[in-house]
């Protein structure tokens, strides 16, 4: 806390005192206060690349929004504001790929807040970036903690729509999107009823015997095989109308339309799946319809490695932090998760799969894998480069690499335990004050007498 | 023929209490269990590095260096780890599988240590994260709930031996959009009950101490006459419900309320001074941090989430530096789970203390060992490493508040009921079992009858009181 723009948070308290009662979002961006961008320069610090070899002694030049140069021995650009991080560590700001963030604000109890699940079993063409909340509370609370960029996705029923990759700093969706539509989201149809998906509640199934739950995952496969050839269908007809305008020409449907990209392989394709069965029937699923598959959830991922490995499906892994799915599971199956995966070669990372207010706690998530068998190198990329990987951004995001986007975070220790501080935070190049809705609420109360 | 019936079943019984005699027996705990040259944090009296504790019949009968034990003494190596109290979770709904009797909004009749499960199997995991002592708590869907019960985490024990000796008796009481079930819609022809605001639970707490001041008057009354020698005094009619509120009165029942915003938690102390009674414990308390002063001018103590927020209204400005400017405030502060997911990393949640609000090791250590151990009244037995307390401690890779420790070992009152050497130890036979159960499928049905239902995603227990408050 000690490193804070004073003049900012003299303003940013003010205001605090004024508008902190039960006041939905975060007065900071509201205010239009979200940082200032320009050539900065982080000298004599501890750089953990991700990428590459640690720097013991280095420098960071940030400009116009990338990292322009990085190693132990840079020119400093004139004119540049230069940040003496002696004793500090920078990291690459690290990634969750699996929220809800700016789609919900108060989950209970305020439903004029929630945006996460559309009305239909079907919503290819509903897309997150057009409702997601750049004024979010959560967003200030989140980034303050060192990470710098999510996917938040919808939730609801078979496709829930499209997902969007956003930096944590921005007034406008669009000024936050990295990439607006970065993957399709599907509950893939599971055996299952009640409370069984954590954060994403996903009640398909009401009171039912296993004959009917089976029968209806069925259906609900078949459904979406359907759905999914008809938009591979659209696709051959639309090109085939362009190529040749004398064809009858073919309506346009934009659900199908919306399907398109994800059909033909191009853009990836979510399918959210716990269990050793709905994992393998996904995998089957995708493998059928030529999808670009992720595995979102896997809790039950180590014990599909083999078939996950050999089709090259990555898995985003949610539930580290999770209770075990069955009571004669052990007592750490998801606290290894990451680690037989890894050993496994299969592709992943780690996620909190959180709507928003509990993102914060991702370096938690990997940390806790990393005191379970994953190797403390391999937890961090699991939160970093792995993630951009999977998203297919890590030519953008996930190490500190000269080109890529400036999110970066300096701390005052290691990035995953729970008593590092964050001393100085870039996102797409902007230095951004460390406050949140809770740091003014903090500086409100703390010290009333 | 019924007598028969009897003989033998009363033979059954004994037999099958004789073999859980003698399987107890066979594996009794040693004399003494010694660990050896670990890092000693004991919490009251700083840390030790290479130090010795020498646990005996329960107890902690030594901490030094170079500890002599008996010949036939469990030795443990600890040299690199780190020994800590057992965590005290003084917020969990472990073993019960139902925890509101919401059909009135008085329910201190009603009382967890009735419908405790010893086979909830988070109970091991919780264990396995070095926990040791629990408070069981009724629900929030009560102004005031029922009574709640300490435990020792005796897993693979009957229920009678996890009740904590002598820890005072405590009830939920508690506050806000619970109590009102504003999150709870009236099924078609019920009505809402009553109350369904915050003056409501106001006027439902009075109103229930007014009854419980005047019954104990009646008592009290009874009781001199008797006294006097009046051999014709009419004693009261019991209540149960009124009960457990004289208790209260008179200093002898803890009173643990739920309770989020400043304006509720205020509203509780004024009932609590204008009754003569003292809160013992604010529970979730997520404003706390706004009334911090009348918190500990109170002298209550206060048990919340480190960083949880965000998932209700009423939990909107909920920061996680709540603990730090309580604890700065001079509160008797812990940090609580109401969860047994979170309950299972007590410790890292301590430590947020430390991100969030600079509190120190030792202060965060104290959220989850003395603090909740004086919030529990059970402070002279548990929450420290001290000669003469009981041998409730676990046995950690590294420092406990870092996310990167495991715990290896855990002991209630000295005995060993978590030790990850060993669970590992018995996964080859535990795979070989479920292999041979998934081969008998016991519960496939025969021919006939309906087919089993489609499993449910999670038992029901794992329900955090507070995400699902009023949900089916």
């Amino acid at each position: 806390m000690k490193n804070r723009l004073l003049p900012l948070t003299t303003i940013v308290v003010m205001f605090a005192v004024a508008a902190h009662a039960q006041q939905i979002g975060n007065p900071t961006t509201q205010q239009g206060i979200t940082g200032t961008r320009g050539v900065y320069v982080i000298r004599n610090a501890r750089i953990v690349t991700v990428s590459g070899p640690e720097i013991e002694n280095g420098t960071v030049v940030i400009r116009e929004g990338k990292i322009e140069a990085v190693g132990a021995n840079v020119t400093v650009p004139a004119g540049a504001q230069q940040i003496d991080a002696s004793g500090m560590s920078v990291y690459p700001g690290m990634i969750d790929v699996a929220t809800a963030m700016g789609l919900v604000e108060v989950p209970q109890g305020a439903a004029g807040t929630v945006d996460t699940a559309e009305v239909g079993d079907t919503n290819p063409n509903a897309q997150a970036i057009v409702a997601v909340n750049p004024h979010s509370a959560h967003i200030g609370v989140t980034r303050v903690d060192g990470i710098t960029a999510v996917v938040t996705m919808p939730q609801g029923g078979l496709i829930s729509g499209q997902a969007a990759l956003i930096n944590l700093n921005g007034t406008t969706p669009r000024e936050m999107a990295v990439v607006p539509s970065v993957a399709l989201v599907i509950n893939f149809p599971r055996v299952a009823r009640g409370f069984g998906d954590r954060e994403f509640s996903v009640e398909t199934q009401g009171n039912q015997n296993i004959t009917e739950a089976m029968n209806q995952v069925n259906q609900q496969i078949e459904q979406l095989r359907k759905l999914l050839r008809d938009a591979e269908a659209y696709g051959r007809a639309q090109d085939a109308y362009a190529r040749d305008p004398k064809l009858p020409r073919p309506d346009t449907n934009i659900e199908l339309a919306s399907l398109v990209p994800f059909v033909r392989g191009e853009r990836p394709v979510v399918l959210r799946a716990n269990r050793e069965t709905e994992i393998r029937g996904a995998i089957r699923f995708a493998d059928e319809m030529k999808l670009k598959a992720i595995i979102l959830g896997g809790e039950d991922s180590p014990k599909v490695a083999s078939l996950l490995k050999e089709k090259n499906v990555p898995v985003i892994l949610t539930g580290t932090l999770s209770l075990p799915l069955r009571e004669d599971d052990y007592y750490d199956a998801l606290y290894e998760a990451a680690s037989r995966l890894q050993a496994a070669g299969v592709r992943f990372c780690i996620s909190t799969g959180n709507s928003g207010a509990g993102v914060r706690n991702l370096p938690l998530y990997a940390g806790m894998s990393a005191a379970f068998g994953l190797s403390k190198e391999e937890a961090l990329k699991a939160v970093t480069l792995y993630p951009a990987q999977i998203m297919n951004v890590a030519d953008r995001m996930g190490s500190i690499e000269p080109g890529k986007i400036a999110n970066l975070v300096v701390t005052d220790g290691d990035l995953l335990e729970v008593r590092t501080h964050v001393r100085y935070l870039f996102i797409d190049g902007v230095r951004l004050p460390l406050t949140s809705r809770h740091t003014e609420l903090y500086d409100a109360f703390k010290d009333r007498k | 023929m019924k007598r028969l019936t009897i003989l033998v079943l009363a033979v059954i019984g004994l037999c099958v209490l004789g073999f859980e005699r003698t399987r107890a027996q066979k594996a009794p705990a040693p004399p003494e269990t010694l660990i050896r040259n670990g890092t000693v944090l004991t919490i009251t009296h700083g840390v030790l590095a290479n130090t010795d504790v020498l646990i005996r019949r329960g107890k902690i009968a030594a901490i030094g260096k170079n500890l002599k034990a008996a010949a036939d003494a469990r030795v443990i190596d600890a040299t690199g780890k780190y020994v800590m109290p057992g965590i005290i979770d003084c917020h969990s709904h472990s073993m019960l599988d139902a925890i509101n009797e919401g059909t009135v909004s008085v329910s201190s009749m009603a009382r967890t240590r009735d419908v405790l499960n010893p086979n909830d199997a988070d109970l091991y995991r919780e264990l396995a994260g070095g926990v040791t002592t629990l408070n069981l708590l009724h629900g929030s869907a009560n102004s005031i709930g029922g009574q709640t019960t300490t435990v020792k985490i005796k897993y693979g024990r009957p229920v009678e031996d996890f009740i904590f000796p002598g820890a005072p008796p405590g009830i939920k009481f508690a506050l806000g959009e619970n109590p009102k079930r504003s999150s709870s819609t009236p099924q078609a022809g019920q009505q809402r009950r009553y109350p369904a605001t915050r003056m409501g639970v106001e006027e439902t707490i009075r109103d229930a101490f007014v009854r419980a001041r005047d019954y104990k008057k009646s008592w009290d009354e009874y009781r001199a006459a008797v006294a006097k020698g009046d051999k014709n005094a009419i004693p009261p009619r019991r209540d149960l419900q009124l009960e457990p509120l004289v208790e209260i009165l008179e200093g002898k029942r803890y009173v643990h309320s739920h309770c989020y915003r400043a304006d509720e938690i205020l509203m509780l102390i004024n009932i609590a001074d204008e009754f003569g009674f003292k809160v013992r414990t604010f529970q979730h308390v997520l404003e706390g941090y706004k009334v911090a002063k009348e918190i500990a001018q109170h002298g209550a103590g206060a048990s919340t989430f480190a960083d949880f927020w965000g998932y209700k209204i009423e939990a909107y400005d909920a920061i996680a530096y709540n603990t730090a400017i309580m604890v700065r405030h001079g509160v008797v502060t812990s940090v609580n789970s109401d969860s047994n997911e979170r309950a299972r990393r007590l410790n890292i949640e301590a430590a947020k203390a430390m991100r969030y609000g600079d509190l120190t090791e030792e202060e965060a250590l104290k959220l989850i060992t003395m603090n909740p151990a004086w919030q529990l009244g059970v402070q002279d037995r548990v929450g420290s490493i001290e000669v003469g307390k009981d041998a409730d401690l676990a046995i950690w890779t590294a420092h406990p508040l870092s996310v990167y420790a495991r715990v290896e070992t855990t002991f209630v009152d000295g005995e060993v009921f978590f030790d990850r050497q060993q669970d590992i130890a018995r996964r080859t036979e535990l795979e070989k079992e479920r292999a041979t159960l998934e081969q008998a499928e016991p519960n496939r049905p025969a021919n006939r009858g309906p087919a089993p239902g489609a499993p449910r995603g999670r038992r029901p227990s794992d329900l955090d009181d507070d995400m699902w408050e009023g949900r089916p």
